[in-house]
């Protein structure tokens, strides 16, 4: 019993990254009809926007240090952020141990940023062309841009961990009233499907219940009309993508301290993104949460040994032969609608 | 009028004796300089450096490559001297390599066996690298000690910890300085047994593929020798990035120790899980429960950040080691580049001036001598102790560190401390073992 509600935590927090991830895929399918590859590199960029605030706010003056010495044998050199010059050595010190939360400020401007700037500089010249050159250019978009990362940041693993109130983990089964000791879970995978479920309800809030959403969810079903009502859906299609490069970036910040960012992660879920966009049904967002926390959970089941020893490798490849049989089945995925990708 | 007895058999006999007299000279001369691969001809000879720059292992690869080159500063007499000042060997002399100067080129491995081989190809085909180094992975360095044997050049191996590399894949023209599996299993179970009991129960996450093996196979050997139990061994995807749902179920598995035989981002990625859920802080039958990471590397330690604290492991070589010839390193890469070396950056400098010495003593750039010249070598001034290049497998046998993460870090390379350097003695093994043929050495063209 306390292993099933282990594998189901552990696959609702892996969950909750792949919806998110699919959902601005998806997002973005729905609204302009393009084939995102490069929306794994949105969520890397989410990451190192921690990476960045992290950095700033310990930007720091050096002081020397005659009573030790560095490596060399030299006086060391010890760095101070300026931040406590400002702020005083306990403030700055508790800024800087929270800099991962307060980077979910610092990556909304900046991704939706990004994700306009990447609408149109590049993606609107691809949106009447074929979904292989689609593809192409953002999956080359996607390798420019790890590119550039690792140039800055080093191909190397980056701590970024969680502030210290939410570092270790607490006893689930005690707290439901299972078995102590039993079903112990860490406090910010548990915050990351809290986060995750917050952000998906936000984006449904905003879809269902504004004048922007309504229009827009208008225009995923049958642009021409609403463009011929006289609304500029363009301008409101390349906001979405803003949003949906937002909501990727986001996952992105909050998952830095459940693994440390390296400029690769983008592509580690890009394909499993895929998968879940797929599964859900092609531009559907229900679809693709319901399929994240679905593949999730399996690909949980799927990693304990007794599992592993009834069907060796089974733990590779749930995911996929999950997907294989869903769409033999259900052929528009689990939540798809017809005509969309389709001829 | 003149008689002449010239007949056309008597030309064709003489022009044929005349023939092979004059070339004779020249055929022995070319046996002795250019019987082999890429033979130096003129006044400098190229080394080829085969290391990963892209890649999860590029900061790695990019350390190697500091190493490489102020190795060749050092063997052209530029610098401080290095550890050619601590070496045992004094056949180096500042001028080159038998008086030619040395140059590189450089290749990408990208930690992909096919990219490697064909970034050596091209460095020996198109460059004339007459001894290849480098690397970070063991299926990469199998794969170029395979394409030099077959060129008939040197491979002085770079960070390859597989029992495989100088084992059942070892061959005549490839030598490995770094330390294998087998020796961190031997070196690191006394120091786990003293610390944490020999009654203990392990639970082993180990990467699906060669080196995972291995490595498992040598600290579960090392470990239920002295009493432990493995309660399960776990195969992990490669790729595999977040390892929760291997981590999540190992407390109530009965097991009081997690062992993760992973390397690079894998070992970042599952030692942050092990500890998020709670492993550090918890206890399993009575004890505190235990972490154990196989094989460290500092910037594997700089990526796990705080959770490396108190994990104890092995290393092959650490800057803080206070020998002569690890501080004269020292000294030399943190003057040059403003920070000290890591492990693989070591045996990389390392096997360069191993290989620059072979060939000095042997007196040529023939694989054949050099590999004759390593063989049974014994040297000492090198970072490790006393070493030896065994003849039999091509393994060097030295010392090998036993390291805990350091709990409290003044600073951001200070992150391991040395527990134990454990003598060669106690990791020697039977070079049959592993099985494989060392063949014989091939000096290629």
């Amino acid at each position: 019993m306390d292993q099933f509600i282990l594998q189901i935590l552990n696959g609702l927090d892996k969950g909750s990254a792949y919806a998110l991830i699919a959902l601005g895929l998806t997002l973005i399918f729905g609204t302009l009809g393009v084939v995102n590859f490069a929306h794994g590199a949105l969520f890397m960029m989410g990451a190192f926007c921690a990476v960045t605030l992290s950095r700033l706010l310990t930007l720091s003056h050096t002081i020397v240090d005659e009573t030790r010495t560095d490596f060399l044998g030299n006086p060391l050199k010890v760095e101070v952020p300026y931040l406590y010059d400002i702020f005083g050595e306990s403030l700055g010190a508790s800024i800087i141990d929270w800099a991962v939360p307060l980077s979910i400020l610092f990556a909304i401007p900046i991704m939706i940023g990004i994700g306009v700037i990447m609408e149109r500089g590049l993606i609107k010249h691809f949106y009447n062309r074929p979904h292989a050159d689609q593809i192409l250019v953002t999956f080359g978009l996607a390798i420019v841009v790890q590119e550039i990362i690792k140039y800055y940041f080093g191909a190397n693993q980056i701590p970024t961990p969680a502030p210290e109130a939410f570092i270790g983990s607490f006893d689930f089964g005690a707290v439901v009233g299972i078995e102590a000791n039993k079903i112990i879970y860490p406090y910010w995978r548990i915050i990351y499907f809290l986060f995750a479920m917050l952000v998906i309800a936000g984006v449904f809030a905003f879809l269902q219940f504004t004048t922007f959403g309504m229009v827009v969810r208008a225009g995923m079903a049958d642009r021409e009309t609403v463009g011929l009502l006289g609304i500029n859906i363009d301008r409101r299609f390349t906001i979405m993508f803003g949003v949906a490069a937002a909501v990727a970036g986001l996952a992105g910040v909050m998952y830095t301290p459940i693994n440390p960012p390296n400029y690769h992660m983008g592509m580690d879920f890009l394909v499993i993104s895929f998968v879940v966009v797929v599964v859900g049904g092609m531009g559907s967002l229900p679809g693709a949460v319901l399929a994240g926390f679905l593949l999730g959970i399996l690909e949980s089941f799927a990693s304990l040994q007794a599992v592993i020893e009834a069907v060796p490798g089974i733990n590779q490849i749930i995911i996929y032969l999950v997907a294989i049989l869903i769409l033999l089945t259900r052929p528009r995925g689990l939540m798809g609608r017809k005509g969309v990708m389709e001829d | 009028m003149s008689n002449s007895n010239l007949t056309r058999r008597g030309v064709i006999k003489t022009g044929a004796v005349a023939g092979a007299g004059l070339t004779l000279p020249t055929y022995l001369n070319a046996a002795g300089h250019s019987g082999f691969t890429n033979a130096p001809t003129g006044s400098t000879v190229t080394l080829g450096f085969n290391v990963p720059q892209t890649g999860p292992y590029a900061d790695e690869g990019a350390d190697e490559l500091r190493a490489f080159k102020l190795a060749v500063e050092h063997l052209n007499g530029g610098g401080d001297g290095g550890m050619l000042n601590t070496f045992s060997s004094k056949a180096l002399e500042g001028n080159g390599i038998l008086g030619k100067k040395v140059e590189y080129v450089t290749g990408d491995t990208q930690t992909k066996p096919d990219a490697a081989r064909a970034s050596a190809r091209s460095m020996i085909e198109k460059d004339g690298a007459v001894m290849i180094s480098g690397g970070s992975s063991s299926g990469v360095a199998v794969a170029v000690q395979a394409l030099c044997q077959e060129a008939g050049i040197i491979f002085m191996a770079g960070l390859t910890h597989s029992n495989d590399t100088t084992g059942k894949d070892k061959k005549a023209n490839g030598f490995r300085h770094f330390f294998n599996s087998y020796m961190t299993g031997a070196a690191l179970a006394p120091v786990l047994g003293a610390n944490f009991g020999n009654d203990r129960k392990a639970y082993h996450l180990t990467a699906d593929y060669n080196w995972g093996y291995t490595t498992e196979e040598a600290v579960r050997t090392s470990t239920e020798a002295m009493g432990w139990e493995t309660v399960a061994a776990v195969k992990t995807p490669l790729a595999q990035t977040d390892f929760s749902s291997y981590v999540a179920p190992v407390l109530n598995s009965g097991a009081d120790v997690l062992v993760l035989n992973h390397y690079g981002g894998n070992m970042v990625n599952s030692l942050t899980s092990a500890v998020q859920f709670g492993l550090r802080a918890a206890q399993a039958n009575g004890k505190n429960f235990e972490i154990v990471v196989p094989l460290y590397s500092r910037l594997m330690a700089k990526g796990a950040g705080k959770n490396v604290a108190g994990i104890f492991g092995s290393t092959g070589w650490h800057w803080s080691l206070t020998d002569e010839g690890s501080k004269a390193f020292v000294k030399s890469f943190g003057t040059k580049y403003g920070f000290p070396p890591s492990q693989a950056a070591h045996t990389c400098y390392v096997q360069t001036l191993l290989y620059a010495d072979a060939v000095a003593r042997g007196g040529s750039f023939n694989p054949c001598s050099v590999a004759e010249a390593l063989e049974g070598f014994e040297f000492d001034g090198m970072g490790n102790g006393k070493t030896l290049y065994r003849a039999e497998d091509h393994q060097c046998i030295k010392d090998v560190l036993v390291v805990k993460g350091k709990e409290n870090p003044e600073n951001e390379f200070d992150l391991l401390e040395i527990v134990e350097v454990t003598p060669a003695s106690q990791v020697t093994y039977d070079p049959s073992i592993f099985g494989g043929e060392l063949g014989s050495c091939n000096p290629g063209a």
